[in-house]
């Protein structure tokens, strides 16, 4: 008799429950749409050719986003350029040679805390490091932030994958032989490789919306430059300029320069799904 | 009326062991083995005869695989594991600090519970070995690839996709592909680490057969939890019992009649 | 001995070694009364005996069945692959020795009420003796599994052996003197030969048990007495 009572309460919380989570993920997601809605409709009525052929105009002209554009190109590829390997090496360090030194078990803590670390105090850090060490902004400067970023997101996913790689996986190539930087290279790395792959296209996403760490170093700059020695245009640093600022045309570039960035982290978030699930098969 | 005969008589009248008069490919001495500072292998003493197959039976955490791993030195990867004693491979001791592992392993291989194919094709599974060791032009490597996969009887089951992944096989063409991966560096020892836990009872068969075929040229140890795998694909086995080797003879021996109570035990199914 | 993690596998085993031991004090029973018959000429007794066989039969073929679905189910190894391989092997002797007791009493029944010579029939009944504590001793060895009494069976097959011989001799003169005799001495002769041949599944039994306990198997060279096959009787000197 008991069980019967007790069975129409559990089903009574049950849907309580299930009613506030509903409720919960219907009023977040709301607020994504609006989000999503406003940066569409704002961003694609400002889309035209002269955004990508036209550098950032005066205020009360026409102009475009090509030196925010190239200027994001560069320092993000740079970012990465540094910190993939880096990261790379670090994490095979952690997940293959000193899996359990008392170096690795530091590194892994320090590589969590740099993860979750505020952006801007890696700008201020490179600010204070570089910087002021060479007397002027740059786009050298930038970079090193981004990539001073990439490397814990790259750290953790190639020991994340690495760990994955199954131990008899590399017993059986040890036992045909083969030197441990062999093994490591040709079937640890091979087997991990999507997993790698997913986690470097994560951390160029992360970093390609930065605007923290590239105001204190890489500035801005009114005209497109590759002079990696000089201060640099960036996306998000320009669409913190425009969208601060009380001209109507610059407000409407940077909610282009938004969608822009918007589309371009879908775009890697979608390839690093796609090469993550051709892991699983 | 003739004489009584004793059973001591009868006993000793019987012919001696057949394992006389073969050549030992290893042998264990006095072996003792360390995980960190327990004791996993408590002095073996024990031989590998030439072109034989060895059985090593024994409830789990016996030291049998742990002994498999001494013998390609695969405990060397681990930090904190170590041998003490000797292990002889044609009389040279393989774990003097002096022996080059890699050159061991080349000479012992060994095949794991788990089918281990490579992330690449089966083409490259094999290839990946042989050319780690020699130089080889492709026309040559082909054939090599070709018998190292007849001889581990699956040539007609890949032959047609040698560029397919090696993960695109089943369970036991996958071991298969691993025992013609060892094959195809020519060692002289294969160990097998209890390589058909994972498979299927045809796929099992298939292995047996296989080991039956390759002992004509190698030198094989075996690890198993079936006895009856043991009882039917070993010459001689080894019951090993808390890291020790509690009894070694012939097969035939050992299954019907064994003189230590604790092999009687486990062989029966009578282990607390 | 342990008992085995399956116990159902302990149940099975010793099941099957009961019926074995159930045989053997049915066929101990049957020897004992065909001789019995044979003595005393009770052809009622012979016909009780004749009809007995059958459920040694029926028991043996049990025994047989068991043993192989045991095997099928349990993959026995060593102690318990030997115990159910005995149990076959003695459950097979035991099934011939009924076999010959049947024959006894069958000749018995065709012998009839004609005259028998004390003295012969006194060597048969001393034979049968002879034999029944064989089997006797070797069914307890059995039981116990003990090698040693077994192996004392097989070292005393010589004397019944040598018994067999010399009633074969005095069977063959009988038949010389009065060819009327030679009729139911021949049924003596091969009842004799019977228990003789009973004997000999006795040794078979200890060999049995010798493999059982100890996994060595006895060689040929078990002492042999059995001297008929080149016994003849001198015909000119009769």
């Amino acid at each position: 008799m008991t069980a019967r009572v007790s069975f129409a309460g559990r089903k009574r919380s049950n849907g309580v429950m299930m009613g506030l989570c509903m409720a919960a993920a219907v009023f977040g997601l709301t607020w994504l749409v609006i989000i999503l809605g406003t940066l569409l409709w704002e961003g694609f009525s400002g889309l035209s050719t002269a955004v990508f052929t036209e550098n950032t105009p005066p205020p009360g002209s026409a102009g475009g986003l090509l030196n925010a554009i190239v200027g994001s190109l560069i320092m993000t590829g740079l970012g990465v350029v540094i910190g993939t390997p880096i990261g790379i090496l670090a994490g095979t360090y952690m997940a293959e040679y000193g899996r359990h030194s008392r170096l690795s078990t530091v590194v892994r803590f320090i590589n969590d805390i740099l993860l979750s670390a505020p952006s801007i105090v890696v700008g201020l850090f490179i600010y204070e490091v570089m910087v002021i060490q060479m007397g002027h902004f740059s786009a050298i400067a930038g970079s090193v932030a981004l990539a001073v970023i990439v490397i814990p997101v790259v750290v953790r996913t190639t020991e994340d994958m690495l760990l994955l790689v199954p131990n008899p996986l590399r017993e059986a190539a040890s036992a045909l032989g083969m030197p441990r930087h062999f093994v490591i290279r040709r079937i640890a790395y091979r087997a991990a490789r999507a997993g790698m792959i997913t986690g470097v296209l994560l951390a160029i996403a992360r970093v390609s919306g930065e605007t923290a760490p590239l105001l204190f170093t890489a500035l801005n700059n009114q005209f497109a430059s590759t002079n990696l020695n000089g201060p640099m245009a960036s996306l998000p640093v320009v669409i913190f300029q425009f969208a601060l600022s009380p001209y109507a045309d610059w407000q409407k570039l940077a909610w282009t320069g938004a969608l822009i960035i918007t589309l371009a982290v879908l775009t890697l978030s979608i390839l690093a799904r796609v090469v993550a699930a051709r892991t699983q098969k | 009326m003739s004489e009584s005969v004793s059973a001591a008589e009868i006993a000793a009248a019987r012919p001696v062991s057949s394992t006389q008069g073969l050549k030992e490919k290893i042998t264990v001495r006095n072996l003792r083995f360390y995980y960190g500072d327990s004791l996993a292998l408590k002095g073996i003493d024990l031989p590998l005869y030439d072109r034989k197959v060895t059985a090593f039976i024994g409830p789990s955490g016996c030291g049998k695989s742990t002994l498999l791993r001494v013998l390609n030195r695969m405990y060397d990867l681990y930090p904190g594991q170590r041998a003490e004693g000797e292990v002889l491979l044609d009389g040279n001791n393989i774990l003097a600090p002096k022996q080059d592992v890699n050159i061991l392993r080349s000479r012992v291989g060994m095949v794991f519970q788990k089918p281990t194919p490579f992330p690449m094709s089966i083409y490259d599974n094999i290839a990946f070995g042989i050319r780690l060791y020699e130089k080889v032009p492709k026309s040559e490597l082909d054939d090599r690839i070709e018998s190292s996969l007849r001889r581990a009887a699956i040539w007609d089951e890949v032959k047609n996709k040698l560029n397919a992944s090696g993960l695109s096989l089943s369970g036991g063409q996958q071991q298969r592909l691993c025992i013609a991966r060892t094959v195809a560096i020519r060692p002289e020892v294969i160990l097998l680490d209890e390589p058909c836990s994972a498979l299927d009872p045809i796929s099992t068969a298939k292995i047996e057969e296989l080991i039956d075929e390759l002992k004509s040229d190698y030198t094989i140890a075996i690890v198993t939890h079936n006895m009856q795998q043991a009882a039917r694909v070993s010459e001689n086995t080894a019951f090993m019992y808390l890291g020790d080797l509690v009894e070694f003879g012939p097969t035939s021996k050992i299954f019907t009649s064994p003189t230590d109570s604790r092999t009687q035990d486990y062989i029966t199914g009578r282990f607390g | 001995m342990t008992e085995h993690t399956v116990s159902a596998f302990d149940t099975e085993l010793s099941s099957l070694r009961s019926t074995v031991v159930e045989m053997g004090g049915f066929a101990e029973k049957m020897v004992e009364d065909a001789t019995r018959a044979l003595v005393r000429r009770d052809p009622d007794l012979a016909q009780t005996i004749i009809a007995a066989d059958i459920r040694l039969d029926n028991l043996q073929r049990e025994v047989e069945e068991r043993a192989i679905l045991t095997i099928a189910r349990r993959q026995p190894m060593a102690v318990d692959l030997r115990e159910i391989v005995s149990a076959i092997r003695v459950a097979g002797d035991i099934e011939r020795i009924g076999d010959l007791a049947k024959n006894i009493a069958k000749r018995t029944v065709a012998i009839g009420n004609q005259f028998q010579p004390p003295k012969i029939v006194v060597g048969v009944q001393h034979m049968s003796d002879l034999v029944q504590e064989q089997l006797k001793d070797v069914l307890d060895g059995y039981t116990q599994h003990d090698a040693d009494v077994a192996l004392a069976v097989w070292n005393r097959d010589g004397d019944i052996d040598a018994l067999y011989t010399s009633l074969f001799r005095e069977l063959l003169t009988y038949m010389m003197e009065d060819p009327r005799n030679i009729g139911f001495c021949t049924h003596l002769l091969f009842s004799a030969k019977n228990i003789e041949r009973i004997g000999d599944h006795t040794t078979n039994i200890a060999e049995t048990i010798n493999y059982l306990v100890t996994g060595e198997t006895l060689g040929p060279e078990r002492p042999k007495a059995d001297k008929s096959s080149f016994t003849t009787v001198d015909i000119a000197k009769s």
